[in-house]
């Protein structure tokens, strides 16, 4: 990838991000705060690919730590996000779920 | 098939999948799909990146993968609604430290091999994108201590900003060694990096819970950012495209949290709140709180037309939602219309009172946002403020000294009858008296959210029984 083409990218991924946020209605920022959350969580094929390379031990250490953390962020981002939003699936009172 | 094309193929599903996830999220009756979408990118990502080439250490990253998610899949899982935000900030967090990570790695290898390898402009970005990663990764943990209880005080010192400015001018001063070549050793590589981590907590430490949302947003948005930078060191599409989403949607929802506490993001960064909330903190307000029997409340409200509900963080910590929902029903039962009013910051986040909301089974269609209810107001007999405080002061909109002077506020204060239930007598967290407690059309309902919302639902039961 050409650095010109990898800055093309960039603008259009910002304007698109502005663009599909600007409509959120504000019930869902939290939601939404934890969605992209879980979104860089992407910065686990990198850290696969950064540890998958790595020849020293102290190049494998940092890899590994990195994988783990990337792991924990995309694993835990799509938790807390799946049960944000789970509540807002059906709109009527839901009487099955009872209190916690 | 060419590995190369299934990969770069894959990384092109996965970014549609993110974006149309991102964008079924905008809606409260797609969302839940939405992050089904997203889900389904990130497996693919994962899975087609087993399949690059002149990969190794297949073990370690298979073992890294199966603990970090078993982890957080189980903390995700258990956590309580109420304690959301910060284990976002702790998730966050752990991005911006895997983002870090690989910047270290791509950067040790080259101060290893004496500095040859990738031009200057890779090298920029590997380094830019590791001390935001390590400055949101640090930033994020102290988040997550400040508000789980961990760190309780606020840590000021005089000449805290010089300090914080001389920290990040040695991790540029460090970015700029390695990247000229001057010091590209993996010695300057550990200082970048130890300065940003320090950099993060020296940022965080001051800045009062109240403000930490706005920080974990800038923290996510510059996560994003780290991520997108480390994706063009690695010629990873992928990565690029999602953490440019993530940096600016999440720069515009830093925006509008700001603004709906009517602070810029500077001053939330770069002074603690309540140092100017402190001298206004003594105004008088003229008149006398006047109290209120829960009875006396029952029967007005089950013989009005319209409530309006406006439940403040005081409700979350109350564990109040589901018995405030069980009233309203009854209210509903009886014929009342019954709304509940959300300002954008209630709870600890913008939505976050609307997820606590959700939880106890309150329709989304009962939820408005500030902009829909104020109109409504005047023609409501009833608006019961539970465990708010700040976003229902009328000084907001006439008060031109008073701290939160034009922060957008819930005109509760326009509705026939007020009843606020509240713990004690006192001042909300900003040290601020509420001029709405001393209306003539004010009541004030004493008591725990929890105990006094059952004694409403005893009276309204007996008012309609």
């Amino acid at each position: 990838m050409t650095g010109i083409i990898a800055l093309y990218i960039f603008m259009l991924a910002a304007f698109t991000g502005y663009e599909v946020i600007a409509k959120v209605p504000e019930i869902l920022h939290t939601p939404l705060m934890s969605g992209s959350n879980f979104v860089h969580g992407i910065v686990l094929v990198g850290a696969m690919v950064a540890l998958g390379h790595a020849v020293t031990p102290l190049e494998k250490s940092i890899g590994f730590i990195g994988v783990l953390l990337a792991a924990g962020n995309a694993v835990g981002g799509y938790a807390v996000t799946e049960r944000m939003l789970e509540m807002f699936t059906s709109s009527g009172p839901r009487k099955t779920q009872g209190e916690k | 098939m060419d590995v190369s094309l299934l990969i770069d193929g894959s990384y092109f599903v996965t970014a549609f999948l993110f974006i149309m996830g991102l964008k079924r999220m905008s809606s409260p009756k797609t969302a839940r799909s939405g992050i089904l979408w997203a889900g389904a990118g990130m497996v693919l990502a994962t899975l087609v990146s087993f399949l690059y080439p002149g990969m190794s250490n297949y073990e370690l990253i298979i073992a890294a993968i199966v603990v970090g998610s078993a982890v957080a899949w189980w903390s995700g899982r258990r956590v309580a609604m109420t304690n959301m935000p910060q284990m976002i900030a702790l998730y966050n967090g752990m991005g911006g430290g895997a983002a870090a990570a690989i910047a270290a790695v791509e950067l040790y290898r080259v101060a290893g091999e004496g500095g040859n390898g990738p031009g200057a402009a890779v090298l920029s970005l590997a380094a830019v994108g590791g001390m935001i990663g390590a400055v949101s990764f640090s930033g994020s943990l102290i988040a997550f201590g400040k508000l789980q209880g961990l760190i309780k005080r606020s840590l000021r010192f005089p000449g805290q900003q010089f300090t914080n400015i001389l920290l990040l001018l040695a991790t540029l001063a460090a970015g700029v060694l390695l990247v000229s070549g001057v010091g590209m050793t993996p010695a300057v590589v550990t200082a970048l990096f130890l300065v940003a981590l320090l950099l993060g907590v020296a940022m965080t430490l001051p800045i009062g819970g109240a403000d930490m949302p706005v920080v974990i947003s800038l923290y996510n948005a510059l996560t994003g950012l780290a991520v997108a930078f480390e994706g063009f060191v690695l010629g990873n599409a992928a990565m690029i495209i999602a953490g440019t989403v993530v940096g600016s949607a999440g720069t515009l929802l830093t925006q509008l949290m700001a603004k709906a506490m009517n602070r810029s993001l500077g001053n939330v960064l770069f002074s603690g709140f309540g140092e100017s909330a402190g001298a206004a903190a003594t105004g008088a307000v003229a008149g006398s709180m006047k109290p209120i029997e829960a009875a006396d409340v029952g029967v007005m409200m089950a013989f009005s037309q319209k409530v309006i509900v406006i439940p403040g963080y005081g409700l979350a910590v109350a564990q109040a939602q589901h018995k405030v929902w069980e009233l309203c029903q009854l209210l509903i039962n009886a014929g009342v219309q019954v709304k509940f009013a959300i300002h954008p910051v209630a709870g600890r986040m913008p939505g976050h009172m609307n997820v606590l909301l959700a939880e106890a089974g309150v329709p989304y269609e009962l939820i408005a946002d500030l902009d829909e209810i104020n109109a409504e107001f005047e023609s409501a007999d009833v608006a019961l403020v539970i465990g708010a405080n700040d976003v229902v002061n009328p000084v907001a909109r006439n008060d031109k000294s008073s701290p939160i002077y034009g922060m957008p506020i819930l005109n509760a204060d326009k509705a026939k009858n007020v009843i606020v239930i509240k713990r004690g007598q006192g001042a909300g967290f900003s040290g601020i008296e509420n001029a709405l407690f001393y209306l003539d059309n004010t009541r004030m309902l004493y008591g725990d959210g929890q105990a006094a919302v059952n004694q409403l639902i005893h009276a309204v039961k007996e008012a309609t029984g």
